[in-house]
């Protein structure tokens, strides 16, 4: 690409260029089905808010589809069995995401695999109401795909005094190693442009704006074409860079409005949204199809046939590690992509969860001996959100909280940017997590 | 099924995965890189220096990296911290080099040995090692030096070549009126002010044809290895633009006091003396240096304003040294004001 075109290309100030983005491991690997999974473990808790309330129980038989787990109150989303089967156990499962024990459902597949009655049909959406859209994805468990699991209908329900005039949808997939956005935008662009209108139509606004990052420019020239005649769709190319799908860079280079790190896209007028999530609200209002399904693309040089794999939430990754060819090897296991993913202590436990987006998988992974600051700056040069993580590392080590929470320590977003670049290894979005926990310990106290 | 949890939870303690706070991968600059490639981009200047000087510099830099690396495991021993991999970041030998260049060529050997040492044991250990230093290692030694040594530091150099230096330096000696030998790279600078100082022709000052300091006199191999650096992004291009840009001005608009011809001549002040040194590989200096781009600018330019004014007013004829060593004092200030600004609060009140 000349110069003259990187150019023009969206941006937003800070990040890092990732030396070895990973991306090649998959890019030519089109999506498969995961064979089914003899059991899955369905969490309660897969989003962000209040656990679901489990509603079966032991030795009941649930079909595909069927709720499981009730949403309690609003900020929460419903679990839906994502096989037909016997719940053998409601039972405590180490979490991926959070490595504690929480409730789980846990059914064992028997041979059917059909649908619960009332859902996966093609339903007629053409004078479909804002409220059904909402309440379609709301029975759904739609969540964030993008690995923030925050629930969507709570997205689409902004507060009364704040209007949303945009919707930005991520193409980007930033992260490094991932490439099942980019699948799923080359083999369903219509699907995915009709979700983006059920959530303007949702939202009633009025228009909408696509960012793809500039090494997936045959997705870009695709949705030129199924866009041509769609003036209210925005679509443009961004530069190679990370994060640049995060929420307020994204809004930044698109639509040039900045926003505090803590504070929501709706405080300018705009929702993010992720492509995934978009293909899932598509399902869940023509087909009120709920979630419980998701690509995954399992990589890195841990396995031998990398893919992008489409499974059913609660699949134990050591099923997905064998159909992947893993190697003997490996040493590090990691849920999401190499920059804000989570390591793996169990991998017999494992199991794959609504924001698990991918399974990195590594034979030669390194832990890093770090050591004193020697304040080069690159963390603050690399840090999108305009904080000191130098100066933060050093006060969350010290463990001078009150030193830290004024040097703004709770505005970090923890994309990793800092500890990547730093030439002293410093693990800094380590030490800013610690910090976190023990000032959200100390509130609890208090 | 609670049996079955707690089964694969015993299975978990025979595989060896590693769990890690993200990111997991990381950019592959590291101090070592760094530090060696500052070694790299300062041999340009040490060749210039040894060609200019004769092959007695060569020693004076060796003795002193010896002696740097020396007093490191020392000190590392005794504050019983990890020998070996400190060594091996090169922190150690970029100080030595630093020090050597900023040592006059015919310097006896205990002045490196001497300096070197209290670089590496005072100036970087005793504030707490690499990285805690307040002040440039190599230029405090250098300071301090000056205060303990004054007579070979700042004496007019030619009674010490004695010492058996220059055999390379024919081409530049100069026959006096009298048909005395004056042997023009044994003046300390060409900055001097006293009357009766040479002057010279701003090509020799760039080449490096001239009396000075072992590594600050070639101006174009101080550059070869500051643009490296540069290129290889671990010193920022405004910290040593702005210094030298504000030692420029500074000439233009300052009233002389002595009546040397060169005097208001600000190209003949940035390449003449340590400044191309002290701009691109002192200033530079990340541990003693602010961490903003903000900051690093006021820093610069507060260098450049130092370095002028005791060029111009004080004894000394040459500032670089500490007018850096006065802005490292500052940098903490800096720092405190030239926080980054938080995102999004933009106009507004952070």
């Amino acid at each position: 690409m000349s110069t003259l075109v990187k150019s023009r290309l969206k941006t937003f100030v800070g990040g890092i260029h990732p030396e070895d983005d990973g991306k090649l491991l998959t890019k030519g690997k089109r999506e498969v089905s995961a064979p089914l999974p003899k059991a899955v473990y369905l969490f309660m808790s897969q989003h962000i808010g209040a656990p679901c309330k489990p509603i079966v129980k032991e030795g009941d038989m649930v079909k595909k589809g069927q709720l499981v787990g009730e949403a309690q109150g609003f900020v929460s989303a419903n679990v839906h069995a994502s096989i037909s089967g016997k719940v053998v156990d409601v039972a405590p499962w180490p979490h991926p995401i959070t490595g504690i024990k929480s409730p789980a459902v846990i059914i064992e597949r028997t041979e059917d695999d059909s649908w619960i009655e009332g859902v996966n049909e093609n339903f007629d959406i053409d004078h479909i109401s804002p409220d059904e859209i909402k309440q379609r994805i709301q029975s759904a468990g739609i969540v964030g795909l993008g690995g923030a699991t925050f629930p969507t209908h709570v997205k689409l329900t902004p507060p009364k005094d704040k209007v949303i005039d945009t919707v930005v949808m991520n193409g980007t997939e930033c992260e490094p190693y991932l490439t099942c956005d980019y699948w799923l935008m080359l083999d369903k662009p219509h699907e995915i442009i009709q979700g983006l209108k059920f959530i303007m139509k949702c939202l009633g606004c009025k228009r909408a704006h696509i960012g793809i990052e500039a090494n997936k420019e045959d997705v870009y020239n695709l949705f030129k074409d199924v866009l041509s005649n769609e003036p209210q769709i925005k679509i443009d190319l961004m530069e190679v860079k990370y994060p640049q799908g995060a929420e307020h860079q994204l809004i930044k280079a698109l639509l040039n409005r900045e926003f505090k790190p803590t504070q929501l896209p709706l405080e300018v007028g705009a929702i993010v949204i992720n492509v995934g999530t978009v293909f899932a609200v598509y399902e869940a209002v023509k087909f009120k199809k709920p979630l419980i399904e998701r690509l995954v693309t399992v990589t890195g040089n841990g396995v031998e046939n990398p893919q992008n794999f489409l499974v059913r939430l609660g699949t134990p990754i050591k099923q997905l590690l064998e159909e992947a060819k893993a190697t003997a090897a490996i040493n590090k296991i990691i849920f999401g992509g190499p920059m804000m993913g989570i390591a793996q202590g169990n991998i017999d436990a494992a199991v794959t969860v609504k924001g698990t987006g991918g399974i990195l998988v590594l034979k030669d992974a390194r832990q890093w001996q770090s050591h004193a600051c020697i304040r080069c700056g690159r963390c603050i040069d690399s840090c999108p959100y305009g904080l000191n993580p130098s100066e933060l590392s050093i006060m969350c080590e010290a463990k001078e909280f009150n030193l830290a929470i004024e040097n703004n320590v709770m505005e970090c977003k923890e994309c990793g940017c800092c500890s990547y670049i730093c030439p002293s290894k410093r693990p800094i979005v380590h030490l800013i997590k610690f910090a976190k926990a023990e000032i959200a310990k100390q509130k609890v106290k208090v | 099924m609670q049996e079955k949890a707690s089964t694969s939870n015993q299975t978990q303690s025979n595989n060896t995965l590693i769990v890690s706070a993200s990111p997991h991968i990381r950019d592959t600059e590291s101090i070592p890189t760094i530090m060696w490639a500052v070694v790299l981009s300062l041999i340009p200047a040490g060749i210039a220096g040894v060609f200019t000087f004769g092959f007695y510099c060569l020693y004076v830099i060796i003795l002193s990296c010896i002696t740097a690396v020396i007093t490191e495991v020392f000190i590392l021993l005794l504050r019983k911290l990890p020998v070996l991999n400190t060594i091996k970041d090169g922190s150690a030998v970029v100080t030595g080099i630093l020090l050597a260049y900023t040592l006059p060529p015919s310097v006896p050997w205990y002045i490196p040995v001497v300096g070197s040492f209290f670089a590496v044991a005072i100036a970087k250990h005793a504030f707490g090692g690499l990285g805690n230093n307040i002040w440039n290692p190599a230029l405090a030694a250098r300071a301090f030096l000056q205060v303990a040594y004054p007579a070979v530091i700042n004496s007019d150099w030619r009674t010490l070549t004695q010492h058996g230096m220059h055999k390379l330096i024919h081409n530049i000696a100069q026959i006096d009126a009298e048909g005395k030998l004056v042997d023009a790279v044994t003046r300390a600078t060409p900055l001097a002010k006293e009357a009766g100082a040479e002057t010279y022709h701003l090509a020799q000052l760039f080449v490096g044809n001239i009396p000075g300091c072992i590594g600050e006199t070639s101006a174009i191999a101080l550059l070869l290895g500051g643009m490296y650096l540069i290129y290889k992004r671990h010193i920022k291009w405004y910290a040593p633009a702005y210094y030298i840009a504000t030692v420029f001005v500074m000439v233009l608009i300052l009233p002389p006091q002595v009546a040397t011809p060169w005097i208001k001549n600000p190209f003949y002040h940035i390449f003449a003396g340590g400044l191309f040194l002290g701009a691109f590989f002192m200033s530079t200096d990340m541990v003693t240096s602010p961490l903003t781009k903000r900051g690093l600018i006021i820093f610069a330019i507060g260098c450049g304003i130092l370095t002028a004014l005791i060029r111009f007013y004080s004894g000394y004829p040459e500032g670089v040294c500490y007018s850096i060593l006065l802005m490292n004092t500052a940098t903490p200030l800096i720092d405190r004001f030239t926080k980054p600004r938080l995102y999004g609060t933009k106009g507004k009140k952070a």
